[in-house]
């Protein structure tokens, strides 16, 4: 089942003559995980508020085309209809703080206030969000005195917490230790396995190798490619996209290693066909 | 330049005259000396980094211990003679930035530590130059990217000239190019003689530019020493929730003896075997 759909989706900023979203299309299945990469402004931020609603919503603007998420089109429903079906973590942890909560524990039930759950219910979603991103000992610190990367962390338990059927994930691990971010894709991993769709833009390209689907590559607002890792990595224009491939790959390229038709994207491919020479 | 002996802090008052064990502290008995070597802080969200980089900015005050920065005791000092020698960019743009303008919040800086109005503007167009902003000298720092508010902040700290640099994570939210610019201007404050001290955790970046390795670990310094030493130690680095950097994993799963830090490494290691 198809969970997300973007037809020809067209948005501008009010104050920019350029679009910031140019004619994009795709589509994700039910449980998929899709990496997005690209160069600072390609538009990968824009085109997460654009899947949550944000876009048309709240940032004005000049909008084309359609975004349809779990059967909802997404320009004809409020941001709330939005959010009870995708979540969103932003891109600057700071900025996803209430500000209203005293408890790292607070902040991260405060998005299951209002959806009507038991106190049992509530309680059990919460601890396993802070469980799952290491935060549960600091549950009763308040948020503003956590660390950066302890920020990060409450910042995407919250969202976790709310259990969305998509989730869309602006770089969440920009700030994390590299346990932080292997058990952040994990998680990830585990919760599309119980059928949640991710959307995770990031610039670790190891980890969206290793643990994405597909990967869409933005540029310039535009849909530059939307393929699997090893074949979007594979290409020999991939500085032209403005992105560059996982270290594994890099080697490989270099030594002229494929697997089959591609060049292996993750540890455990390069070191097949490497160790294979020796 | 940095010297610090037997640091203690905690975020909670603590006036007992010795450590009291009960206590959370956010930093346990520090003993450094910083000098030239271009320098990493590598350790675990909530490590104690931020906080050991605030305090030799005397934006805290230790506990216990001392701490002197270019032969002069921070606790006796102002902050503002302080900024004369030592420059901190911010983990979070948003705690940094306050001006309307990216010029005016890149000449803050270096006209606050009292530098003339003529070498000041000398010093930040060619901060923002290296740092590829010139084009957005009138842009409101708040309408930036963060990716490029990260950049400013930089450009700002690097206009006043201070002897030392702190850059508390200077690649969040880069993309490879702008990973690129950090890693020049870490090269090119280096062969200006500065001391540039850097916190991260993109340990490919760390294996690359730096040549000593600072670890910490729930507040306590782990260890210290080059990156062959950090990153073949891999029972420290568990420890520290630390990994090597991507290139080493695989020169160690395919059994090449050597400890291989960069791509270039493996390449090269590949070749001659
Ligand atoms: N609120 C806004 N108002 C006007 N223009 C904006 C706004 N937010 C983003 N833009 C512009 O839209 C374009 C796309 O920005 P966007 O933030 O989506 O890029 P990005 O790929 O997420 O970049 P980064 O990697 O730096 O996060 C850029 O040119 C940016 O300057
Ligand atoms: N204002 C504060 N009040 C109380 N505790 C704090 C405060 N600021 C930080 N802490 C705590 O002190 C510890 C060290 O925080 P610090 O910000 O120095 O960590 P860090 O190593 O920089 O982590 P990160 O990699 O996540 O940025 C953390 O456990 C944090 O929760
Ligand atoms: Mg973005
Ligand atoms: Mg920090």
């Amino acid at each position: 089942m198809k969970k997300v759909i973007v037809e020809n989706l067209k948005y501008r900023y009010p104050a920019m003559k350029q679009l910031a979203l140019d004619e994009i299309s795709f589509e994700v299945e039910e449980g998929e995980k899709i990496g997005v990469i690209g160069r600072n402004s390609s538009g990968k931020s824009t085109l997460c508020q654009a899947l949550v609603g944000l876009t048309p919503h709240f940032y004005k603007g000049t909008y084309g085309g359609r975004v349809i998420v779990d059967g909802l089109e997404i320009k004809h429903a409020t941001v709330s209809e939005a959010a009870l079906k995708v979540g969103i973590v932003f891109q600057n942890p700071f900025t996803q703080v209430t500000g209203a909560k005293l408890t790292v524990y607070e902040e991260v039930a405060f998005g299951l206030e209002n959806m009507g759950l038991s106190r049992a219910e509530m309680i059990e979603k919460v601890d396993r969000a802070l469980h799952l991103l290491n935060i549960y000992p600091f549950r009763n610190q308040n948020p503003f005195s956590l660390s950066g990367g302890q920020m990060q962390r409450m910042a995407i338990a919250g969202i976790i917490a709310m259990r969305p059927s998509i989730i869309v994930l602006d770089e969440p691990t920009s700030q994390l230790d590299p346990q932080g971010t292997e058990e952040v894709f994990s998680a990830m991993d585990e919760l599309s396995a119980e059928g949640m769709t991710v959307v995770i833009v990031e610039h670790k390209m190891e980890k969206v190798a290793q643990y994405c689907d597909k990967i869409l590559v933005m540029k310039d607002g535009k849909r530059a490619a939307f393929d699997t890792p090893a074949k979007v990595f594979s290409r020999d224009d991939l500085s032209e996209l403005g992105v560059c491939a996982p270290v594994y790959t890099n080697i490989c390229k270099a030594l002229g290693k494929k697997e089959g038709a591609y060049y292996p994207v993750t540890l455990a491919g390069a070191a097949r066909v490497l160790g294979a020479r020796r | 330049m940095i010297s610090v002996q037997n640091l203690w802090f905690s975020y909670e008052p603590d006036d007992r005259k010795r450590p009291n064990p009960d206590k959370k502290y956010a930093l346990r008995d520090i003993s450094l000396e910083i000098d030239k070597r271009p320098t990493a802080i590598i350790g675990q969200n909530g490590a104690g980094k931020t906080t050991f980089v605030r305090i030799l900015k005397g934006l805290l005050t230790a506990n216990r211990g001392a701490v002197t920065v270019m032969g002069e005791d921070v606790s006796r000092t102002t902050a503002a003679r302080l900024a004369r020698n030592i420059g901190l960019v911010f983990q979070n743009p948003n705690d940094q930035l306050f001006k309307k303008t990216v010029m005016d919040e890149a000449m803050f800086g270096p006209l606050n530590i009292g530098m003339g109005e003529g070498a000041a503007r000398k010093s930040v167009m060619r901060a923002l130059d290296i740092m590829e902003l010139s084009d957005k000298l009138d842009t409101n720092p708040h309408d930036l990217a963060l990716s490029d508010k990260k950049l400013l902040c930089i450009a700002s700290v690097m206009a006043m000239d201070t002897d030392i640099i702190i850059l508390d994570e200077p690649t969040i939210s880069q993309d490879y190019v702008g990973r690129e610019k950090v890693k020049r201007v870490i090269r090119l404050l280096r062969d200006e003689g500065k001391s540039v001290m850097t916190i991260i955790h993109d340990m490919d970046f760390v294996a690359e530019c730096f040549e000593r390795i600072i670890v910490f670990n729930e507040g306590e310094k782990l260890l210290d020493g080059g990156a062959k030493e950090v990153f073949s130690d891999a029972e420290m680095l568990k420890k520290a929730h630390l990994e090597p950097p991507y290139a080493l994993q695989l020169a160690i799963s395919m059994g090449l003896g050597e400890v291989c830090l960069t791509e270039a490494d493996v390449i090269r290691c590949m070749m001659e075997a």
